[in-house]
């Protein structure tokens, strides 16, 4: 068949020459396949697919603040009890977070490069608050994690949680009864909530998954799974400076 | 009907262009939006000035020569249903409205003189693969090839891109992927494609790339602004057969 349609003659025919050219052995595969374009987009999905689906866990983890003390307690010392799952995990996704972040910058400084000069006036056709701001959104909640992960995690910021051992429900509400953390906090999932109501919806795109029957109830689904997620996450501090939630000592 | 105008005029490829301020008196709310700039020319003319190149050939929607980003949109205003300037008519503005004529912008798209850019990108993508390779010949039989309606008239959706390029004007990020996404749609989605599906897809992204345009970003504008209706899901299908098609390249 390959004479008849075949790839020989047109690419005698129509190849360009002198252009670096997409190597097709399957080791060069993944990095030509980085290199292109629809490549770096599935790269994005994936990283995005991990970061979602830590994200969900995380919350649900969270959530358990709201049982008996001894319960989000005992949670965090299950996950303590086993070191090496606990760095496998975190490994992959700090790889995850890092190279979401490096490929999703160096799409949009292609994406500027190819714009180049823009119109005097500039309009769309509909508001798309969430998808202008991918970028800023993405940041602020980089310098959030930082900051989350040095109060929680390394217990850096505040001197009374090196007394409190494994008592996670102590910390967690004693960090919130500060309205300077809490706001921050909220501030930051609003934001991350604001990227995936546009992440959410584009997974499926880029995954080559979306189709005319699926797409509105992909767009309607991820906002709302989004908006979701923010509750979620804000309930906790809200709880906390509300009152609702206080130490058990 | 009078206007006012703010029109990009530029002399070459290498001038710097600026907008300028013109008014538009007396036109008929018939008129199209080129006949509209037809008038003006005639104007310029009579007076000695240099009238504002545009490009245009079928002025009835089916070529995709005629540009023009008409206050910020490519084609004008979204809400008046999907059209080509050429189709569109000075009755949907309002009198005394101001109106931006500006070129298609990307950088891929160069400005050869005011209005009229170089879309000839769009072409090279289409050599690279946009097409069947075997001869033809004339038309087969019907139904020698038995393709599924939903088949054949998606196929038809994608065929109906008239290479514009309003998609790319209309993106944030100078993406080209509504333009190729329903040329590789088209085929990707009949018979006589699949023996080339790989090698198009291939062939004609990494072109894509080549020619300097933007990766998408799900902002969607294309579609909205597209005359021939062409939706999003083509670049579905793109990233999904761009996907399959480096795997099997990978094994093979
Ligand atoms: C927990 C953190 C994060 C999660 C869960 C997340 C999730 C996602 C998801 C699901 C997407 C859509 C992928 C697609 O296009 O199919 C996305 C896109 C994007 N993300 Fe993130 N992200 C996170 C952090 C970040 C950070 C730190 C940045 C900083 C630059 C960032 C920048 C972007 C950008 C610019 C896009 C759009 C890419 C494009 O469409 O071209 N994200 N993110
Ligand atoms: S001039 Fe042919 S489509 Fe407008």
């Amino acid at each position: 068949m390959d004479a008849v349609l075949g790839n020989a003659p047109r690419a005698s025919r129509h190849a360009a020459p002198n252009h670096s050219s997409y190597s097709t052995s399957a080791v060069n595969f993944l990095a030509s396949f980085y290199r292109s374009s629809i490549g770096k987009k599935w790269i994005v999905a994936l990283t995005g697919l991990a970061l979602i689906g830590y994200v969900i866990g995380h919350l649900v983890g969270n959530l358990q603040i709201f049982g008996a003390p001894e319960k989000i307690n005992q949670y965090a010392e299950f996950l303590h009890s086993m070191p090496r799952a606990l760095w496998v995990v975190r490994s992959v996704l700090l790889a995850a977070f890092f190279l979401h972040i490096f490929t999703t910058i160096k799409l949009a400084t292609e994406n500027r490069a190819a714009k180049g000069r823009t119109n005097e006036m500039r309009a769309t056709t509909s508001p798309k608050p969430a998808k202008k701001t991918m970028v800023v959104s993405g940041l602020l909640v980089l310098s959030f994690v930082a900051y989350h992960l040095a109060h929680f995690t390394a217990r850096i910021t505040d001197a009374r949680f090196e007394k409190l051992n494994h008592d996670v429900h102590t910390m967690v509400i004693l960090g919130f009864q500060n309205p300077l953390v809490s706001g921050f906090y909220l501030l930051s999932v609003f934001l991350l909530c604001l990227h995936l109501s546009h992440g959410f919806q584009s997974v499926p795109q880029t995954f080559g998954l979306n189709s005319k029957s699926l797409r509105n109830a992909i767009t309607k689904g991820g906002q709302a799974l989004a908006w979701i997620i923010f509750a979620g996450y804000a309930s906790i501090p809200l709880a906390v400076l509300l009152k609702q939630l206080t130490p058990a000592h | 009907m009078n206007l006012k105008l703010k029109v990009w005029r530029q002399k070459s490829a290498t001038a710097e262009g600026r907008l300028a301020e013109y008014e538009a008196r007396n036109i008929p709310p018939d008129a199209s939006f080129l006949e509209m700039l037809d008038i003006l020319n005639e104007e310029l003319l009579a007076k000695g000035d240099e009238p504002i190149a545009f490009d245009h050939d079928c002025r009835e929607g089916i070529c995709g020569s005629c540009s023009l980003t008409i206050n910020g949109i490519p084609h004008g205003p979204v809400n008046l249903s999907a059209t080509t300037t050429c189709q569109l008519y000075m009755r949907k503005f309002t009198d005394g409205q101001t109106i931006y004529i500006e070129p298609f912008r990307a950088r891929s798209f160069p400005i050869v003189r005011d209005l009229i850019v170089d879309r000839s990108a769009l072409d090279r993508i289409q050599r690279s693969g946009g097409y069947v390779t075997a001869r033809a010949g004339s038309a087969p039989d019907g139904n020698a090839i038995l393709i599924p309606k939903t088949e054949a008239d998606s196929a038809m959706e994608a065929a109906a891109c008239i290479g514009c390029g309003a998609c790319v004007a209309s993106c944030p990020n100078a993406s080209a992927m509504l333009f190729v996404g329903a040329k590789v749609s088209h085929l990707n989605r009949l018979p006589q494609g699949q023996p080339e599906r790989h090698q198009r897809t291939l062939n004609m992204v990494k072109k894509m790339d080549e020619e300097g345009f933007g990766n998408c970003s799900n902002h969607y504008e294309c579609e909205a602004v597209c005359p021939a209706e062409i939706p999003v899901t083509v670049i579905t299908q793109l990233n999904r057969d761009y996907a399959a098609a480096s795997v099997s390249k990978a094994v093979s």
